[in-house]
């Protein structure tokens, strides 16, 4: 008997005839890519018109809030290209091609998270990267060695915190197999929420997405600290050094309830 | 007539199978609006008015915008049709006695009048639980509202109609539709009122059909006069002028797109 192939070799494998199949159709690919860029510069124009019309919000100006909303949008869309595709679980159960997947030698979660993949998420995460590099040039802290190693550490954190967000809010469609919808509202919800200064939204707002749902560790946090400020909202500046044990924290609480809903799993029965 | 009556009791009947899915819709939509609403009201802190909008008017913006969500379908999903052109199955629609533009319309209104009650009403209501709300004072504007609400769903349909006939060109329509459900919020006054925008820009915005959408029933729910001809009724007038034109070239294109299909025989 073979031996069941390692996962991650199993990712990129299916992610790579994923995106030659949707290569089929160039033309409807190059404009996927092009609405996902556009949806970027309609939410940067959004801000920019906010600010444009209040000079400082919560203390932030437009450029400090340019940083804030590239570090979100740039974690949030990488997370939808690389697990994206498990918001679409409950229609996995429905079909009953969830029951295909368990029957693969290889993880469920992968493959479900492979399904679909859509390169043209990119043409989201570009303009992001962009602004991101703009905001990041124009800081007037100054660098140091460790500031820059931290950099990468925060960001790939914030990755996998809107990762884990991901995969449990498609959980929930374990228990309500057409509840999609229910799980945007901390997906894109939380990514519309951390494009903006957390400040702006009140003290109440910053407590709870720090920690309940830990949105706060996505754009908030590390802002604060890239522009070396402390928090306005009064909350102890050591949480900004957080989010890579937040983020470990977010993906052992996701395993947990994503194998929780395997378990829970009964197949339709027909 | 009794068959788009029916096919409107089936649209009506298959969208209020899904009782999880429109409470989640509520939740989502709801969720939205507090968010969008709490910026606003960070924004209007610092500036009391812009161009005619209060903090309360903006309040009142987003959750008139995110009730019209379901109804106007401005970020999908897309009419069922487009896949039917790629599948195929058009072939057998276009031998029914029933032309597809007004099967189709239809069925939409089954959809949206579904969604107006389950969906927009609760989204609305929990809005005005949290926010205070600037609500129309006399019957009339409440009317005008309504009609604004049921024309802007029309557009809706007659958008995304459109978008599915590109199929009988482009085959697959995720493209165009992808496209279409980026401009709509984007240009319909849903993402940031067009009133926010720079003058020139929002002058544009607002005689495109996408404004039919969003900024001209809010405007007309708010009783604005920045409406074309300073009232309710110029906002009517133009949200039906774009419905009579999309209408208009939607049946046009359908005719066109008719002749081209080739059924493959054997």
């Amino acid at each position: 008997m073979a031996r069941p192939p390692a996962p991650v070799p199993v990712y990129p494998l299916l992610v790579w005839t994923w995106c030659r199949a949707v290569a089929q159709y160039p033309l409807s690919l190059a404009f996927l890519a092009l609405a996902q860029a556009f949806a970027a510069l309609a939410e940067l124009t959004a801000i920019v018109v906010v600010f444009g019309h209040a000079g400082v919000l919560a203390g932030f100006t437009v450029h400090e809030a340019l940083l804030v909303y590239a570090l979100a949008t740039a974690a949030f869309s990488t997370a939808d290209l690389l697990m994206g595709s498990v918001e679409r679980l409950g229609e996995h159960i429905r079909t009953g091609s969830l029951d295909t997947m368990l029957v693969r030698p290889v993880p469920p979660l992968v493959q479900i998270a492979a399904d679909r993949f859509s390169p043209q998420r990119l043409g989201r995460i570009l303009p992001a990267a962009a602004v991101l590099v703009h905001a990041l040039a124009g800081l007037d802290a100054p660098w140091t060695a460790g500031r820059a190693l931290f950099l990468p550490v925060l960001l790939a954190s914030a990755v996998a915190v809107c990762c884990a967000v991901w995969v449990i809010g498609a959980c929930l469609q374990f228990f309500a197999t057409d509840a999609r919808e229910a799980a945007n509202s901390i997906t894109y919800g939380g990514q519309a929420l951390t494009e903006y200064p957390l400040a702006v939204y009140g003290r109440g707002v910053v407590r709870a997405a720090t920690f309940a749902v830990p949105l706060a560790f996505v754009s908030w946090q590390p802002a604060l600290f890239l522009l070396d400020r402390p928090d306005p909202t009064g909350l102890p500046d050591w949480l900004r050094f957080t989010p890579p044990a937040v983020a470990a924290g977010m993906c052992a609480l996701a395993a947990l309830v994503w194998r929780t809903g395997l378990r829970h799993y009964r197949s339709t029965g027909s | 007539m009794r068959v788009y009556c029916a096919v409107f009791a089936l649209g009506l009947r298959r969208y209020s199978t899904y009782r999880a899915a429109t409470a989640a819709g509520i939740l989502t939509n709801t969720v939205f609006g507090i968010i969008n609403a709490a910026v606003l009201l960070a924004l209007f802190e610092v500036r009391p008015e812009i161009n005619g909008y209060d903090a309360r008017d903006a309040v009142t913006h987003v959750f008139v915008a995110q009730a019209l969500i379901g109804p106007v379908s401005i970020m999908g999903p897309p009419l069922e049709l487009a896949e039917r052109i790629r599948t195929g199955d058009i072939a057998v629609d276009l031998m029914r006695p029933a032309p597809p533009l007004a099967w189709w319309l239809s069925h939409d209104l089954g959809r949206v009048a579904f969604s107006i009650a389950a969906r927009s009403t609760p989204t609305f209501a929990a809005g005005a639980l949290v926010f205070p709300l600037a609500l129309p004072d006399d019957p009339v504007r409440w009317a005008s509202a309504a009609a604004a609400l049921l024309l802007a769903s029309l557009v809706g349909f007659a958008l995304r109609y459109l978008y599915a006939l590109t199929g009988f060109w482009l085959l697959d329509t995720r493209g165009v539709t992808a496209v279409g459900n980026l401009i709509g919020p984007a240009c319909s006054g849903m993402l940031l009122p067009l009133v926010l925008f720079p003058d020139a820009v929002a002058e544009t915005l607002r005689v495109l059909p996408w404004a039919a959408l969003v900024q001209i029933p809010v405007e007309v729910f708010l009783g604005k006069d920045s409406l074309p001809g300073g009232g309710p009724a110029g906002g009517l007038a133009l949200q039906a002028a774009w419905l009579a034109a999309l209408l208009g070239l939607a049946s046009l294109l359908t005719v066109r797109a008719s002749r081209k299909v080739v059924v493959q025989g054997g």
